[in-house]
């Protein structure tokens, strides 16, 4: 077993009165591919939200262990004055979303471009005087931007305006651009929502050649539960915010406890 | 002979919407990041008059006299202080509130406005203060009896706005952080998913908003010579509606409606009446926005999920 990137540790995440996950364990291991699955209304996104810094869990921590040191999510966004969502992304997690999020009104290549902050030279003047340095990093940048585009076959449509691509394409997008912020884990919220059959094995396939390739770890919600059991090493099963089951492919598929949940058993028969 | 008369008025109305609209910008693009009336900004603009005659006062007292080094530096000194109060705002009085109501950084907004003003009144006196005009002359056209003119300063707010807007848009359209604001502008919460640190953008919005209404007002100081420190409303109110009208969120939007304001009064005030010519040009604004909600090239705002 290798070490885990991220650990989820007793995290509860309450909206006033409504408990949306309940003390929920889990670690994501660097190099894999894991699943998050669960009957609608489980949890599932909210989780993924603390997971990417959008919301602080109410109680326990999400610990980020890179190479530099292990980092606390929650830490990170409640920081006093330079705190945020951003420190997540920077922190190395990226993600994208159940409905498609890009800016429709930039262009495909500025989308990868806004993407990029791991830049120097950010400022106003910089960019007025267009200094040195300023360009080596733009070049770069258009560089990484390129680089994702033709991984991610969207090369061709490089100046188009993000929001005219067709559906598929633009999940494939947001995938780049999520890329483009070199996260050490990439969180995909239904990637293979709306995709038709042949999309969604390009879409494996390209899992699998970001997890191989380019040394990612890969957390995903998704229902299409043949993709799941065809690319995940592993998988964590939410119902009603709490995890019913957490262990390899064939382990969960036989735990009557997933089962009765997709299924709807009463609880007297799963024991 | 009527034409001399149209002559004059396009020139004054031009002039006069160039301001409105370098004014406008702070407004809209601040609306645009974080959908927000900064009714603090016209007295942003009027502070950046006072700092302008300050330091006027300063190169004087070096005794530099050469005009164009004098104009030059005032307006790039008046542009990093006015900077600085934006910023500082922004800072102080808005940021803590960003997670609060809606109408919470608004009641602050017009706050600040009070305070600014109350401040220059007590620090500089109530009376209104003048400046040397520091450029004299006028370019003429036509007759003797029957000429239109273009003064100098007309021709140098002229340049200098035009300037003024050429660097910003290329900031917005061709620099990284102008990318970013794009992306914040779009959608806040998607930018900072992406790394792009929203509240420092928001900061750079407020920078750029108060540096271009300083040069708006270090240009009219030394135009009309006089101010006082109430001029900050009418102006705010008349930059705002330029915004409005050209379509709040939209840069070119608020150039075009600052324009389009000036020249209307200036007609308006050309040829029927001077003391009217506010309230032609605002029923003008009713009667716009009846037809075009979201004013000339306003988009209307898709509600998001």
């Amino acid at each position: 077993m290798t070490a885990p990137l991220l650990e989820v540790n007793n995290v509860t995440m309450r909206f006033g009165g409504i408990v949306a996950n309940r003390n929920v364990n889990f670690c994501v291991e660097k190099g894999k591919i894991t699943a998050l699955i669960g009957p609608n209304g489980a949890g599932k996104t909210t989780m993924f939200n603390c997971i990417t810094g959008f919301y602080r869990a109410s109680e326990g921590n999400i610990l980020l262990h890179g190479e530099d040191g292990t980092q606390d999510i929650g830490g990170l966004i409640t920081r006093p004055i330079t705190g945020g969502s951003h420190l997540a992304t920077r922190a190395g997690i990226a993600r994208t979303f159940q409905n498609i999020r890009l800016f429709r009104e930039m262009s495909v290549v500025e989308n990868l471009l806004v993407a990029q902050h791991r830049q120097t030279a950010n400022n106003l003047l910089s960019g007025v005087f267009s200094t040195p340095t300023y360009r080596r990093a733009e070049r770069e940048a258009v560089d990484r931007a390129y680089y994702w585009l033709e991984r991610m076959h969207l090369a061709g449509d490089a100046n188009r305006l993000a929001g005219e691509l067709p559906y598929g394409r633009q999940r494939r997008l947001e995938i780049a651009r999520a890329m483009c912020t070199s996260p050490k884990l990439i969180c995909l919220d239904e990637p293979a929502a709306g995709l038709n059959p042949a999309e969604t094995r390009e879409l494996s396939e390209v899992l699998q050649i970001l997890r191989a390739d380019h040394d990612l770890t890969v957390l995903v919600i998704e229902h299409d539960m043949g993709l799941v059991m065809r690319i995940s090493n592993h998988i964590v099963v939410l119902d009603h915010g709490e995890v019913i089951s957490d262990g390899t492919p064939e382990h969960v598929a036989n735990d009557p406890a997933v089962i009765a949940a997709y299924l709807g058993v009463s609880e007297e028969e799963v024991q | 002979m009527d034409f001399y008369i149209l002559a004059q008025q396009l020139i004054n109305g031009i002039t006069l919407g160039t301001i409105y609209g370098l004014i406008a910008v702070g407004y809209t693009m601040v609306y645009g990041v974080i959908r927000m009336i900064n009714f603090a900004h016209g007295d942003v603009y009027m502070v950046s008059a006072y700092v302008a005659a300050i330091v006027l006062a300063v190169i004087s007292f070096f005794g530099i006299q050469s005009v164009p080094f004098a104009l030059i530096s005032i307006l790039i000194i008046t542009c990093f202080v006015t900077a600085v109060y934006g910023w500082a705002i922004e800072r102080v009085a808005y940021r803590p509130l960003r997670g609060s109501t809606k109408l919470a950084p608004l009641i602050s907004a017009i706050g600040i406005s009070l305070m600014l003003q109350s401040y220059v009144q007590i620090a500089q006196g109530a009376r209104d203060q003048g400046v040397p005009i520091l450029i004299q002359g006028a370019l003429r056209f036509g007759g003797e009896e029957h000429f239109a003119q273009i003064t100098y300063m007309q021709a140098i707010i002229l340049i200098a706005s035009l300037v003024a807007m050429g660097i910003l848009t290329y900031v917005i359209n061709h620099t990284r952080i102008g990318r970013q604001c794009r992306a914040t502008q779009q959608n806040r919460q998607i930018s900072a998913v992406l790394g792009v640190d929203t509240d420092r953008i928001i900061s750079t919005v407020f920078v750029i908003g108060a540096s271009t209404a300083a040069v708006g007002g270090t240009l009219v100081t030394f135009n009309y010579g006089s101010f006082n420190f109430f001029i900050g409303f009418v102006m705010g109110i008349k930059a705002f509606t330029a915004a409005v009208l050209g379509g709040i969120g939209s840069l070119p939007g608020a150039v075009l409606g600052g324009i389009l304001l000036g020249l209307t009064e200036a007609l308006f005030a050309g040829y029927v009446s001077t003391d009217y010519k506010d309230v032609f040009a605002f029923g003008l604004l009713i009667v716009l926005l009846f037809f075009r909600p979201y004013g000339l090239l306003g988009r209307p705002e898709i509600q998001k999920v």
